[in-house]
């Protein structure tokens, strides 16, 4: 197992590099100043051929690329060339926000969308599936700032329950933490909450439909114990893959969420840095959310064998 | 393992911690939240003109010289300052009591070299290096100013609200090159920057400076005495304008700065929350590439003032209600005492698109495609660009419609080369603030060309450039006007750019804060109750 797990993260060094070297080369390709953003609307030439210099954006691109891969390896993210700013300071200062973003919405999804989709899966035909079938499908195809905008107006500006911008961190209690999370969390879940509804669902009814399970219930066995001890266990590969893609969606609705609710996170802060062209925090971002993605799918793969001994690795 | 007192002991503090979490926001009420939805990216007035720079500036940094709310000019920093009869030698002293965040006192060298830091970077700090033989400190109180001619403007350009402002900082700070920006946000303003708390892109924080002393007078827009009426002001960066306007409603922040009016309706309706619109408003041009054809020609140009209708641009820009924007724009902001009414027949005038046309027909125009440059995800500009993409069609030009975001059209515009090389021919661009007040800020006005100073499109009208500086060295405030109604004039003939009308923007403030200005949101002098 664990030389397993070394050879997964040596293979992600490779995939790494192939990231940096399209990332780089597609920020330089595309069009766009930096030096030109930081002038601002109402910056001169001069202004801007200054900004240039100073910010060594006038260099040849191997010059550029070698420098920052030298800088990576060495483990300094670099600086932000809008703020002047650490880029590892910056992420250090907003990692919190999107990891708790990520967590409550993977919880509320879960608890939401699994017992959903057991249920349907259990009244197959009735008035319930179809229920749960149409809800999914509706909170699927939403677009999460709509979701947003709604939860935000129902539950802020009307019932003014809770709040509908900015974060406050764990540290200045669980309950303020929550409670500015609850909304975007909330919106981010709605299209996973539908998703994963509907592959609990359809796998949940291939496992019922399995021998054991017949056997299971003509041995009398209480239908709770069925359905959640036998067939959720043995339907639970397909739906830990699936939470797995979740973590990659819901990195990438950080990224509008955070933005509708003003939450300082990474999400925005890859957002803002796309608009002002500030490549190496651009660059960095994408390194960070790539490593994420391949140790969350390590993670699954791991997870494969509490759910199944058969699998080993 | 836990036993029951313990468990209760846990429970009891779980349940309180929320309570005292609010207590301690309570506590916190003395916090003026303010919101904006560009960000604090630099904390350096001097290396930017961006807006929420200049907010921070003005909280964090004090001036030598200070304009109120009527733009005359007072001392701020200094206690006075003594002019030689021939006018060549400026002698000014520092008050006292003025101390540094950092706890050192200000000096006169600190003050030398924050005004040369400065001027390397102010179009107005160019002309006044330009006259100036040195300045030197010759005390830690004093300041001497020797001119090569006399500069009745030296004070103005000292105390100026528009960008960029000559902010004074301690030496070591002020060492830093022009071209770089400081790291550390260390003034003698009336508010500290609290570095550990700031988020760049999300938020900022400031306390009330304890050892700041306020000039014994009325505070007046960035003159007079400036009093730090709350402990702690945060700027929270918004980027969604409908979140802020939500926020303001439901009472989780104070202020919200530079909003369209396209809340209006929804914010008066809301109990307690009081919308001010800015006395200045954003001129709005057509901006026109001189370098390349057609707009290379002046005769074309003018041709262009006769389809210009101001109303129809901003109704694009921003909506039906009159009050929101002013037709009657010419090179000077409407807010400007160097506004007047010098030729503006070409601009409200009947409007006359058939005489545009036949202007068009017998100028030099061949017919080849005219590139409209459209940044897109600034709202107000794109919708004035579709107003002047109808226009050029209207008039007869082969119209090349490039939408793209400010980014791209950033670098876009820097072109000089034709369009075949990547260049452009027109675009919509705006004069924010108090840009557009007077000759010596108003960048679209440089008409140096190539060579001289210029702006994008780079104009090239050597009478302009004439009076401009002739402006700078005008004895007294008529003939500063009377100046500005020749520019207008001259501006009317050669055609650098077009004034396209001028949109108000709101700030919009909450139950119990009183004391905003009106036209750039500064936190002294600001009360919450």
């Amino acid at each position: 197992m664990i030389a397993y797990i070394v050879r997964r993260i040596l293979a992600t060094i490779p995939v790494m590099l192939m990231v940096a070297v399209f990332v780089f080369s597609l920020l330089y390709l595309a069009p766009g100043d930096p030096a030109a953003i930081i002038a601002g609307e109402e910056g001169s030439l001069q202004d801007i051929e200054q900004i240039r210099q100073s910010l060594n954006l006038d260099q040849p691109f191997l010059l550029r690329f070698g420098d920052w891969l030298l800088q990576i390896l060495r483990g300094d993210l670099g600086t932000s060339i809008y703020s002047g700013r650490p880029i590892a300071e910056q992420v250090q200062q907003r990692v919190e926000t999107t990891v708790s973003l990520m967590v409550v919405s993977m919880v509320i999804s879960v608890a939401i969308a699994i017992p959903l989709g057991v249920l349907a899966a259990w009244k197959k035909d009735s008035w319930i599936d179809r229920g749960v079938m149409i809800f999914a499908v509706f909170v699927f195809s939403v677009p999460v700032f709509v979701f947003g905008y709604a939860l935000s107006w129902f539950f802020g500006l009307q019932l003014r329950w809770l709040p509908i911008q900015g974060y406050v961190p764990l540290s200045s209690g669980v309950w303020l933490w929550l409670r500015t999370l609850i909304l975007p969390s909330l919106a981010m879940a709605s299209a996973f909450i539908g998703l994963q509804a509907r592959m609990t669902r359809a796998t949940m009814l291939e496992v019922l439909s399995q021998d054991y399970i017949r056997t299971a219930k003509a041995k009398g066995l209480n239908q709770y114990v069925v359905l959640f001890q036998h067939a959720l266990k043995n339907a639970a590969v397909p739906i830990t893959t699936v939470v797995g893609l979740g973590i990659a969606g819901l990195l990438s609705g950080s990224v509008v969420i955070e933005t509708v609710f003003a939450l300082p996170g990474l999400g925005r802060l890859v957002a803002d840095a796309i608009l002002r062209r500030d490549y190496p925090v651009i660059q960095s971002l994408t390194l960070i959310f790539g490593i994420t993605y391949v140790l969350v799918n390590l993670i699954v793969d791991l997870v494969y064998t509490i759910f199944d001994p058969r699998v080993r690795y | 393992m836990l036993n029951r007192r313990d468990f209760l002991i846990g429970a009891g503090a779980a349940a309180t911690a929320p309570g005292l979490a609010w207590a301690q926001q309570a506590r916190k009420s003395r916090t003026l939240k303010f919101m904006t939805g560009l960000d604090l990216a630099s904390l350096d007035p001097v290396w930017t003109s961006a807006r929420t720079t200049r907010i921070h500036g003005y909280a964090v940094f004090d001036t030598l010289y200070g304009v109120n709310e009527k733009f005359e000019v007072s001392p701020q920093m200094v206690a006075g300052h003594v002019v030689s009869p021939d006018q060549l030698t400026w002698t000014m002293t520092l008050r006292d009591g003025l101390r540094f965040h950092d706890g050192e006192p200000v000096l006169g060298r600190d003050v030398v070299a924050s005004i040369k830091r400065w001027a390397a970077r102010d179009a107005l700090g160019h002309e006044l290096m330009a006259v100036t033989h040195e300045i030197v400190s010759p005390d830690d109180k004093t300041i001497v100013f020797r001119l090569k001619k006399p500069f009745p403007m030296l004070p103005t350009a000292l105390g100026k609200a528009n960008p960029t402002t000559a902010a004074i900082m301690p030496e070591r700070i002020a060492k830093t090159p022009p071209g770089t920006q400081i790291k550390e946000a260390i003034g003698s303003g009336p508010f500290r920057f609290l570095a550990n708390e700031w988020v760049p892109g999300a938020r900022a924080a400031y306390q009330k400076f304890e050892h700041y002393v306020p000039r014994n007078e009325p505070g007046s827009f960035v003159a007079g005495g400036k009093r730090a009426l709350v402990d702690r002001v945060e700027i929270l960066i918004m980027p969604d304008g409908t979140t802020g306007v939500s926020a303001m409603i439901t009472g989780e922040a104070d202020a919200l700065h530079g909003i369209g009016p396209d809340y209006r309706t929804i914010l008066q309706s809301a109990p307690g929350i009081r919308l001010l619109r800015s006395p200045v408003p954003q001129v709005m041009t057509l901006t026109l590439n001189h370098l390349q054809p057609p707009f290379n020609d002046p005769a074309i140009r003018r041709a262009l003032l006769l389809a210009v209708d101001q109303k129809e641009y901003m109704t694009a820009a921003a909506g039906t209600n009159p009050e929101d924007w002013t037709a009657n724009t010419g090179y000077f902001s409407p807010a400007s005492p160097m506004a007047s009414d010098a030729g503006m027949e070409a601009l409200n005038g009947p409007r006359d698109m058939a005489a545009a046309r036949r202007a068009l027909a017998s100028s030099s125009y061949d017919g080849s495609s005219v590139v409209l440059l459209d940044p897109a995800n600034i709202a107000h500009t794109h919708a004035c660009t579709l107003v002047a993409k109808k226009m050029l069609e209207s008039m007869g030009f082969a119209v090349r419609h490039q939408t793209m975001d400010f980014g791209t059209m950033g670098q876009r515009r820097t072109v000089k080369g034709p369009v075949s090389e990547g260049g452009w021919n027109v675009m919509v661009a705006t004069l924010t603030g108090t840009i557009g007040f007077d000759p010596s800020n108003n960048l679209q006005l440089q008409a140096g060309g190539v060579s001289g100073p210029s702006w994008f499109g780079w104009p090239d009208s050597p009478e302009i450039e004439r009076l401009r500086r002739e402006w700078l060295f005008a004895p007294d405030m008529a003939a500063q006007k009377e100046i500005c109604r020749q520019i207008q004039l001259q501006a009317f003939k050669d055609v650098p750019y077009i004034p396209l009308g001028a949109r108000y923007s709101f700030n919009v403030v909450g139950k119990g804060v009183t004391g905003f200005t009106d036209e750039l949101p500064l936190f002294f002098n600001v009360e919450k109750t």
